[in-house]
């Protein structure tokens, strides 16, 4: 078998203090200290044709902070992940991502330019690499990290090969992280929606984002696959540090796992705050509400 | 697939990047060298000249297979860019008297060139409507080429002179298939070599996902002009090859049909395999030049076969890449995979 990445990597984790785990690699791309501001939307708009998916929507989101988005169906979560990773434009407003020497505005960027300043995400109903296996996807996270040339890589000579062996290296502690070792070299493709929902995560993390956004990352999953993928959010969190945007429709996970949440309705953010102040929300319940009468 | 994996453990990441491991693999490549060293001492003639044909198009096929099969990307442009890289080459050397290497070198620089041109409409275009755009290249290539008479010579063909290579003049089939087979040599190694890497990888992923494929970071205008680029690389030296081999340059040998004819090579031997690119151009060079072959014994007893001998080859091309489509997309090369399996794993089945 393939020598286990923790057993040099102790020696490491000793001298991270906080955590209970040992990473040889750290995952979290970001260079602001936790409790720094990461992420600023500024009165984002978008509109489809008559509809106004995103209305005047701005938010904060922390390093260091799980960020949850929540509303009810059509409220415009998606639309607003992808103003931030550049797969929709923006009609108006600014969406900047702070960087340790540089600021980046993301409305109107390329989305592989908003890949490489470090934004990651998940999508809702899975976009993974079908035919390509687990191994292949993840590395595949590491594209921004590496240099692709094409000489070397016909020859698969010297650079090339020391390459692949050594992103190999953080792609493993990604997949002990996220407990698929048994799946490393199958398709995909083949795989159960559980196992691929957590490829997904995994194929973010390994581009060891500066924010990683979760688009419903535990729709359709059981309870128990729930709770296991609610925990590896914990973990991508707590001990790598990783900030996280999520979008989520179960309150519970939402209420349990999140520091701060933001509500959209019909394209308007209507709350945000700590979970307890946006539970007890009057527009919040009203918006909730509304959708339970209305359904 | 999954079954050769099981059973083999690794010490090392390198060991286990590697792309042979057991014994058996060995055996068999072994096995494959000999035949392939072999043929040109036992074929006759006309086989020696089908074994030549079967090597460029070996290397034609790898081509198109990084552009249809690997980045996903369809091309009816292959016969227009063999045009290029025939013409590129025969015109430098035979007109300008450049060395055959550099006439060579040159065409696939300047194919991997036009057909990144005609890959830009690849930025807009998917699937069919991609199809129809690598057809315009196409026809737009092959109308340059008849009606540019001061450059190429137009509809008369171009006779290039025999080249010689480390003192010996290629002037037999026997040389040629020494030739023609440490290329067709090369573009398997590189072509495997770059599906193995962060490169090929970011082809394929826009294949599966281009919208995924740029949220992980992969810019897929350039990735997709630069796998028109690289394909057409290869594409170019086939041409080249054809250019020196035949020593005469024709347009009438780069029309849609041979387009097409390239496309069905991949699709019968595997899309996305390279392994497959060469079962499909042995298949599809074999094939018709059986026929052929069977024809011509029978000319004295059945004279009409060998008159519709065009019609029936056409006939037996389309029956097989229908059969293909509908029974095994994924070609020979899959085929192989599952008999390997079996035989493995004989007697147990499941
Ligand atoms: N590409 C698009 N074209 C047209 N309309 C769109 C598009 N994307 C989103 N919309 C519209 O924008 C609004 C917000 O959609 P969005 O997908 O962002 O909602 P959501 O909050 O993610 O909902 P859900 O919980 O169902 O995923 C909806 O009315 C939707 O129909
Ligand atoms: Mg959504």
């Amino acid at each position: 078998m393939l020598a286990s990445p923790h057993q040099q990597g102790a020696q490491h984790g000793c001298r991270r203090a906080v955590i209970t785990r040992a990473y040889r690699h750290d995952l979290n791309g970001s260079h602001l200290e936790p409790g720094a501001p990461q992420l600023e939307v500024d009165r984002v708009s978008l509109t489809f044709g008559g509809v106004r998916a995103l209305d005047d929507v701005s938010l904060d989101v922390v390093q260091g902070e799980i960020h949850a988005i929540i509303g009810p169906n059509g409220a415009g979560k998606t639309s607003l992940l992808n103003c931030i990773s550049g797969l929709y434009r923006p009609d108006g407003g600014r969406i900047i991502l702070h960087g340790g020497d540089a600021d980046h505005s993301l409305a109107r960027a390329r989305p592989s330019r908003i890949a490489r300043w470090g934004v990651a995400r998940s999508f809702q109903n899975i976009e993974l690499f079908r035919h390509l296996s687990v191994l292949d996807n993840l590395l595949l996270g590491r594209h921004v990290h590496m240099r692709h040339r094409l000489l070397p890589s016909l020859w698969y000579w010297g650079s090339a090969r020391r390459q692949e062996i050594a992103q190999r290296d953080l792609v493993e502690e990604v997949i002990d992280l996220l407990e698929i070792q048994a799946h490393r070299h199958k398709p995909v493709g083949s795989l159960a929606y559980g196992i691929q929902k957590r490829v997904e995560l995994g194929r973010a993390l390994a581009m060891q984002p500066a924010v990683l956004l979760l688009d419903e990352p535990m729709a359709g999953m059981n309870v128990e696959e729930k709770e296991d993928m609610a925990r590896y959010v914990l973990d991508v969190n707590e001990l790598a540090g990783v900030t996280v945007v999520l979008i989520e429709h179960d309150m519970e996970v939402v209420m349990d796992i999140s520091r701060r949440v933001s509500v959209l309705d019909f394209g308007l953010l209507i709350a945000s705050g700590p979970p307890d102040a946006v539970r007890q929300d009057e527009k919040v319940l009203e918006a909730y509400l509304g959708q339970e009468h209305t359904a | 697939m999954a079954a050769t994996a099981t059973g083999i453990y690794h010490r090392s990441y390198r060991s286990e990047l590697a792309l042979r491991h057991t014994q058996a693999e060995y055996a068999r490549l072994t096995l494959a060298a000999a035949v392939v060293v072999a043929v040109p001492f036992v074929a006759t003639p006309y086989w020696q000249t089908v074994a030549n044909q079967i090597g460029i198009a070996v290397v034609g096929a790898i081509g198109l297979n990084i552009l249809t099969g690997y980045t996903g990307q369809i091309s009816l442009g292959q016969g227009g860019f063999l045009a290029v890289g025939a013409y590129t080459s025969a015109i430098l050397v035979e007109r300008l008297g450049a060395p055959t290497l550099v006439g060579v070198v040159a065409a696939i620089l300047m194919t991997a060139a036009v057909g990144a041109f005609f890959g830009l409409p690849a930025l807009r275009l998917k699937g069919l409507y991609l199809a129809i755009a690598t057809l315009a290249s196409q026809f737009i290539i092959l109308y340059a080429v008849r009606n540019w008479e001061f450059v190429t010579g137009g509809v008369q063909a171009l006779v290039v002179g025999t080249p010689t290579l480390f003192g010996f003049e290629l002037n037999t089939d026997f040389r040629w298939y020494w030739v023609i087979l440490a290329c067709a040599a090369a573009a398997t190694v590189a072509g495997t070599n770059l599906f193995r890497t962060g490169l090929g990888r970011a082809f394929m992923a826009i294949r599966d996902q281009d919208i995924a494929a740029e949220a992980v970071g992969v810019n897929t205008v350039t990735y997709k002009v630069l796998a028109f680029a690289v394909s057409s690389g290869f594409v170019g030296l086939a041409g080249a090859l054809t250019a020196h081999w035949t020593t005469i340059v024709t347009w009438e040998r780069f029309t849609l049909d041979v387009s097409i004819l390239y496309l069905a090579m991949i699709i019968v031997g595997g899309l996305g395999s390279v392994s497959g690119s060469i079962y499909g151009a042995v298949f599809m060079i074999v094939v018709p030049a059986w026929i052929t072959q069977v024809a011509q014994d029978l000319r004295g007893q059945l004279s009409f076969l060998a008159r519709e001998l065009p019609a029936i080859q056409l006939g037996v091309f389309g029956l097989i890449i229908i059969l293909f489509l509908i029974f095994e997309p994924r070609g020979l090369a899959r085929i192989w995979h599952r008999m390997k399996d079996y035989v493995r794993l004989w007697p147990f089945r499941y």
